[in-house]
């Protein structure tokens, strides 16, 4: 029971950074940014290498991968985003349009990398266990759940404390207004996108260290969890998110312990569903953000 | 060129043909319910139904394939009413989330199912569709299509399209098209998944993922969405170049897959970009620029 807390836990905590960076950018766009999930794979390939072409050590290579994400999240916005603002459609235009960025990425690592498996060398993570109560916890996962709540807590710390978290809420509450107000709109949504990329990208890492898996089709998968988790949690929801990341985490351990493990996946879009057809606007969403 | 050159050209290129039927049907799928401005992603998992039916059909009973296929058509849709009576009051991208969910449960019932083999399917189905029935079904699809537009409900559906509270206020029942449509489209898909089961011998989950919607959308929108007949132009251009694409690629010594998704991407990123109304609206523009042109020129 303990085992299967911690489990779900440490799975969870991943869900949760990625989908943070999910809900940042559709709260402050009204967009679901497709592209996430490729950044989440490309800068879990990026520690990859760092760590095994250039040996770095792995608390190098995960701030530098993550700063990749960033950057690459800032073009994502250039490239997908930008050209279509103002246009009647670009609710879906946008959601089409990374899609398609999404794919072109996948197609260049596949191409580099070849579709199988790469795995983090032995001896890059830590690999001790540790004895808590009846649960076997290893040093890695406590790792990576330290690092979940520390962005966790660093993204909260930004959004309320910080003048560009100020700026971040007032565009998401109103661009129009933001920019009357001085804001530079165009600017604070390449930063919204960084940070929600940069989140992305040390979901990736963690996970593919999580798995010791990095494939260039490992971000389909959470992708959807993903779309599970901004759901439960209410769309554009910070808190919503991060909760429902673990609740999703927890749910999918205990669906494998006392269910079975094929029906895992179909407990995330089960719930997904049923909350949109009953409570569309899930745990912690405002109602009025449901017209978008 | 003699008869069989002619033969073995027709032998290299018969799937292809007929994979171009296949998707049409599917891309016209997407745009049906695209028409009154849903977007459902729920269309693999329609697919399945259909292909699944029927295949259990010819596995387990005696029927006539044509009977078959009514009913891979007939299914999805009655599937698609209850489905549709709740999700359709989200709009937008919520709507597009809820379908997502709806079309992964349907793939994970059938991995699960262990009467139809689960996550590995069945192999060895009979081949029982021929080339002249995609091509019937994707006419009659699109015949269905011609008639709507221009017709009162296809007035109908283009003010949903617009404005719905507005077509609302003049008295359009929009639940109810949305309903309807959102039926129309999962038949197609129905039916595109039977034929496409009897074709390639087989049906598997793996076949109706998330990105077999994508595809669909892709195809859809790269041919451009503003006609009827644009979706069937994508899916031909698309299933078409991978043939190209083969060729070259392996000229310059690159997988062909990773160069397929590549290209893929690449013309869907360009099509939405630039060319909003899709690659069915290209010689209208051309037209629109030479005239312009001339104007110019004579003034």
């Amino acid at each position: 029971m303990g085992q299967q807390i911690v489990n779900g836990l440490f799975l969870g905590s991943i869900y949760a950074l990625f989908a943070l960076g999910y809900t940042l950018v559709f709260g402050v766009l009204d967009i679901l940014n497709l592209a996430h999930q490729a950044v989440f794979m490309i800068c879990a390939y990026a520690a990859l290498v760092l760590v095994v072409h250039l040996h770095m050590p792995m608390f190098v290579a995960f701030p530098a991968a993550v700063l990749l994400g960033g950057i690459l999240g800032m073009g994502v916005d250039r490239i997908a985003f930008r050209p279509l603002r103002g246009r009647s459609d670009s609710n879906i235009a946008g959601l089409i349009s990374s899609i398609a960025l999404a794919t072109i990425l996948e197609a260049v690592v596949s191409q580099i990398f070849g579709p199988d498996v790469e795995r983090f060398p032995l001896g890059s993570v830590p690999t001790r266990t540790l004895h808590i109560g009846d649960a076997v916890v290893s040093e890695l996962q406590i790792v990576i759940i330290a690092i979940a709540a520390a962005m966790l807590l660093g993204l909260t710390w930004l959004l309320r404390r910080t003048r560009l978290g100020r700026r971040i809420r007032a565009v998401a509450e109103s661009p129009k207004a933001a920019r009357v107000l001085g804001v530079d709109v165009d600017w604070i949504i390449s930063a919204s996108f960084f940070v929600s990329s940069a989140l992305g990208a040390a979901a990736g890492i963690l996970f593919g260290l999580a798995f010791n898996n990095v494939a260039p089709d490992m971000g389909r998968s959470v992708e959807l969890k993903g779309l599970a988790v901004i759901v439960l949690g209410g769309m554009g929801s910070m808190p919503g998110a991060a909760l429902a990341g673990l609740a999703l985490g927890l749910l999918e351990v205990f669906t494998v312990a006392f269910i079975g493990s094929s029906y895992r996946d179909a407990v995330a879009f089960g719930v997904l569903f049923l909350v949109l057809v009953l409570r569309p606007r899930g745990l912690l969403g405002s109602a009025a953000l449901r017209e978008a | 060129m003699s008869l069989e050159s002619l033969q073995d050209i027709w032998l290299t290129y018969q799937s292809t043909v007929a994979f171009i039927g296949l998707n049409g049907l599917l891309a016209l799928s997407v745009y049906t319910t695209l028409s009154c401005g849903q977007l459902s992603l729920a269309q693999a998992g329609f697919m399945a139904i259909g292909a699944y039916a029927s295949t259990i059909l010819t596995f387990h009973t005696g029927l006539p394939f044509a009977v078959n296929l009514a009913v891979a058509t007939l299914l999805p849709a009655l599937v698609a009413i209850p489905l549709g009576l709740p999700v359709l009051r989200l709009k937008g991208v919520f709507l597009a989330i809820a379908t997502i969910g709806f079309g992964e449960v349907v793939r994970l019932f059938f991995v699960n199912l262990d009467f139809t083999n689960g996550a590995l399917g069945l192999t060895a189905v009979p081949q029982r569709t021929s080339m002249w029935m995609i091509y019937a079904a994707l006419g009659a699809a699109l015949f269905v299509l011609w008639r709507i537009r221009g017709s009162r409900t296809g007035h109908a559906l283009e003010a949903i399209r617009e404005d719905e509270p507005a077509a609302r206020t003049m008295g359009i029942d929009a639940a109810r098209y949305k309903l309807a449509m959102l039926a129309l489209g999962a038949s197609f898909a129905g039916l595109a998944g039977a034929l496409e089961a009897h074709y390639t011998y087989m049906v598997s989950p793996s076949t109706y993922s998330f990105s077999r919607v994508v595809d669909m959308l892709v195809y859809a929108v790269v041919g451009g969405t503003g006609v009827f007949y644009g979706p069937v132009v994508g899916a031909t251009f698309l299933t078409a170049l991978p043939e190209v694409l083969r060729e070259v690629s392996s000229r310059i010594g690159l997988a062909p897959g990773p160069v397929r998704l590549f290209v893929n991407g690449l013309v869907l990123l360009l099509v939405i970009l630039f060319l909003p109304e899709g690659i069915s609206s290209l010689p209208r523009r051309v037209r629109g620029a030479l005239q312009a042109r001339r104007r110019a020129r004579a003034s």
